[in-house]
């Protein structure tokens, strides 16, 4: 009797093993589903590189290349921003910060993981936008740029943690080695510590950058929404997580907006699927 | 001109620090902007009653009950299979390829976007299970998006239990099943709780999953069933902070504040679970 | 009579070998010592017989190993473990109450009701003699007890579970001299009704409790005889080198 009991149990927890591989490929089947339709409207090169996206005109016009630059373009600023600010917290956190302060700085690291997308999203709107809008003398402060600073602070909590755990991770010795030698603190950081965590600082990043690129509310409401290919970085301009936020409500269940959306959809899943397997090949290689 | 070492370390320290506080500083000031603004909306009435003109006033009861259903829902959908696939790793799978890909598919899951997550809950639930746009459709979406959570820290609870407490159980004629259950859970529990909560505070903020799947914009009254539509707290500040004009900021720094607190809350539990955990550690 | 017969044994962990053509009885009712510098195998050895090594991966095992003229893999695993008890290096509570220790195995066997479950713990802590040390606070943790005691608990535990066999895992390496010398005394003590297989490193505890000794060195059973024979006209000139301490 117990001998049986046990046998369903071991069955059930096998079930629940492969349960993330199993949602992992379910959503992925659900978007392809919902998505290729769009396809036999617009081919796949016409859809990626289309320069224009007007989804209820008619005949729709199905190019999200705008949105994809506006993605590209955010992400490369809040990039630009986070790398140096969270590596160089991370270091601080890692290597510099005494006992005490490494708690409290650890913590308030995490706090900010924790505030939700929209309340960031909902304070940029009233303090960040406006600076923005002020500093450049600009007509909205809904722009590419307030959206790189914010996504760029919401992607700090990612980069920190990793690559101060990358930091933390390396061997005593090798930090003893330098200093045997002579070498100042920062010497040693420098030339010993940092290449040393190198490939987990890279993966990172890279995480960092997935967040971005994944990220929607926050970015939704303070870059302007603006589907068309952006010129400078001051202008409005609208992800590709935007969109299916923003108009996924309107779409009309089996359109082809609607199709459309899904697309971008199984484009952003593999822009994540490739950026995580990647991310994971660098923290292994660590080891 | 040859360079001093000592100055080079001063100057890049200094820039370190100053790296460090262009974070920190902001997350502190984030925080103290909400709770001041939004302290003088915080009432009795704000709290309980259902918002009025338009949520232009009244209060945002139906929004909190929302998020409560969905958190609830989300955890009791994905606490026992999370924590079964914890045990499947931690205890049963062997380092081969399988465990290789089911970790790789947590890791992939934990990074799909959430809004990503939003649209398969609406093709999954809404559409082809034809749940509609309800609670229990948000609830499974939101449950799904905490698994990689659950999973993680759960595994790693698990996995902190040292093996020679396995080893005992087993010695004395205990079945795997038993030893797991009677010693290597027991022991874990704290950790599992840590993780539970973190996924209950994740699941509680997030918006773009329950966009399409759950969310009313203005639903001025409780949900009957879980096959209804509910407002939730993050959708609630999404709309009055976006799509309706001439709300006073009062009652949107109020909303924050309320989610900001109620995430807070929970990341504040799981961090007293954790150190108590670390304090009563008995190996 | 013979409780364990262990024919041509070979186990490896990976690519290394930590057990070669081991072949040996454990008689009943007799104190085996096993002895040998740290790595020859006794260890590992000791767990193949309750199939403790089988937790670890990548193991690969030759040979067969008997329990009562029967194969231990054709035996129930938990039926093997209950009759092949086992205490280990160091004192090793369980994370629960004294009584709930030794209540353990017990109550993994679906035995629930109260009186039993008392009088069996009563038993075994008795046996163990340790029950006038901790008669008055079965309901603390375990952890709150000496080192030694801890051990005889752990002792109680696995008797409690009435095994027929008893496989000591250097059970006095962590201890100092006055405990170790009462858990040798309580191992003496309960050899009239336990069959007993004892790893140590300490030669001289080999001497004090074996009828037996049997030297590993590299995964090698290089000889087993009484223990008189073997520490003082042992065959094997390495056997000599290390009792007398040349090495290991």
């Amino acid at each position: 009797m117990r001998k049986i009991k046990e046998f369903i149990i071991e069955k059930m927890i096998l079930l629940c093993g492969l349960a993330a591989i199993f949602f992992v490929g379910l959503i992925f089947l659900f978007l392809l589903k919902e998505g290729l339709a769009v396809f036999k409207m617009v081919g796949p090169f016409d859809f990626l590189f289309g320069k224009s996206w007007y989804p209820i005109s008619e005949p729709p016009k199905l190019g999200i290349l705008p949105l994809i630059m506006g993605s590209l373009l955010v992400t490369l600023g809040a990039a630009i921003i986070s790398i140096p600010i969270g590596v160089g917290c991370a270091v601080y956190i890692a290597e510099i910060a005494p006992g005490k302060t490494k708690e409290i700085l650890k913590a308030g690291i995490e706090l900010l993981a924790a505030i939700p997308s929209v309340v960031l999203g909902f304070i940029g709107m009233v303090t960040l936008v406006p600076l923005v809008k002020n500093l450049f003398h600009l007509p909205t402060g809904l722009t590419a740029l307030s959206g790189s600073i914010m996504l760029a602070f919401m992607a700090m909590p990612t980069i920190v943690s990793i690559a101060e755990d990358a930091l933390y991770s390396i061997p005593r010795n090798y930090k003893e080695g330098a200093f045997a030698l002579g070498a100042t603190h920062w010497q040693t950081i420098w030339r010993v510590l940092l290449p040393a965590a190198s490939s987990g600082i890279l993966a990172a990043v890279m995480l960092g950058i997935g967040r971005v690129i994944g990220e929607t509310m926050a970015v939704m409401m303070i870059t302007g929404n603006a589907a068309v290919l952006p010129q400078s970085i001051l202008v409005p301009i609208r992800t590709l997580t935007a969109t299916v936020a923003a108009e996924m409500g309107e779409a009309v269940v089996g359109s082809e907006h609607y199709f459309a959306l899904f697309a971008i959809g199984i484009v952003l899943f593999i822009i994540s699927f490739i950026i995580n397997v990647t991310a994971d090949l660098f923290l292994h290689k660590k080891q | 001109m040859k360079r001093n070492p000592h100055l080079t370390q001063k100057i890049a320290f200094f820039l370190l620090l100053l790296a460090t506080l262009l974070i920190v500083v902001p997350v502190g000031l984030i925080v103290v902007i909400i709770i001041q603004k939004g302290l003088p909306a915080m009432n009795w009435q704000f709290l309980t009653d259902i918002p009025r003109q338009g949520m232009r006033a009244g209060g945002i009861f139906p929004a909190i009950v929302g998020t409560a259903y969905l958190v609830g829902g989300a955890i009791i959908f994905a606490l026992p299979i999370g924590l079964l696939a914890a045990i499947y790793l931690s205890e049963y799978s062997k380092e081969n390829i399988l465990s290789r890909i089911i970790k790789l598919a947590i890791i992939n899951l934990s990074g799909v976007p959430s809004v990503v997550y939003g649209l398969f809950g609406l093709a999954l639930f809404v559409v082809f299970f034809k749940f509609g746009a309800s609670i229990l459709s948000g609830a499974l979406t939101l449950g799904i998006m905490i698994l990689p959570i659950i999973i993680t820290s759960s595994r790693e609870a698990l996995e902190s239990v040292p093996d020679s407490f396995r080893e005992v159980s087993l010695s004395l004629g205990a079945s795997k099943w038993q030893t797991i259950r009677h010693i290597v859970l027991p022991n874990a529990i704290p950790g599992i709780l840590t993780g539970t909560i973190l996924g209950l505070g994740r699941a509680a903020g997030e918006t773009a999953p329950i966009l399409f799947t759950v969310a009313a914009f203005y639903l001025p009254q409780l949900p009957g069933s879980i096959f209804d539509q509910a407002m939730a707290l993050p959708y609630h500040l999404y709309v009055i902070s976006t799509q309706v004009p001439n709300v006073d900021e009062k009652i949107r720094y109020g909303t924050a504040l309320v989610l900001v607190l109620l995430v807070l809350f929970m990341n504040l539990m799981a961090i007293i679970i954790r150190s108590k955990l670390r304090k009563n550690k008995k190996w | 009579m013979v409780t364990f017969s262990v024919k041509d044994l070979n186990i490896w962990f990976g690519t290394t070998q930590a057990l070669k053509d081991v072949s040996l009885d454990v008689r009943t009712h007799e104190i085996l010592s096993v002895i040998g510098p740290s790595n020859s195998g006794k260890t590992t050895f000791l767990r193949t017989l309750n199939r403790l090594n089988a937790l670890h991966l990548h193991l690969k095992m030759k040979g067969a190993v008997l329990f009562e003229n029967k194969d231990i893999f054709k035996i129930d695993l938990e039926l093997l473990r209950r009759k092949v008890g086992m205490v280990f290096a160091l004192p090793l509570p369980l994370p629960l109450s004294i009584f709930d220790n030794v209540a353990f195995g017990i109550r993994m066997q679906g035995i629930k009701d109260k009186k039993r479950l008392a009088a069996s713990v009563e038993e075994a802590l008795k046996e163990a003699h340790i029950w006038s040390e901790v008669k008055d606070r079965l309901n603390e943790s375990a952890f709150k007890l000496s080192g030694g005691q801890q051990q005889r608990l752990c002792i109680a535990r696995t008797l409690a579970v009435k095994p027929e066999v008893i496989l000591f895992d250097e059970p006095c390496s962590g201890l100092d001299p006055i405990s170790t010398a009462r858990v040798e005394e309580t191992m003496v003590k309960i050899k009239q009704k336990y069959t007993i297989v004892l790893v140590t490193n300490n030669v001289k505890q080999a001497a004090r409790v074996g009828d037996r000794t049997a030297f590993f060195l590299n995964g090698t059973l290089i000889e087993l005889d009484s223990t008189h024979k073997i520490f003082t006209t042992p065959s094997d000139t390495r056997t000599n080198d290390y009792i007398v301490g040349k090495f290991g």
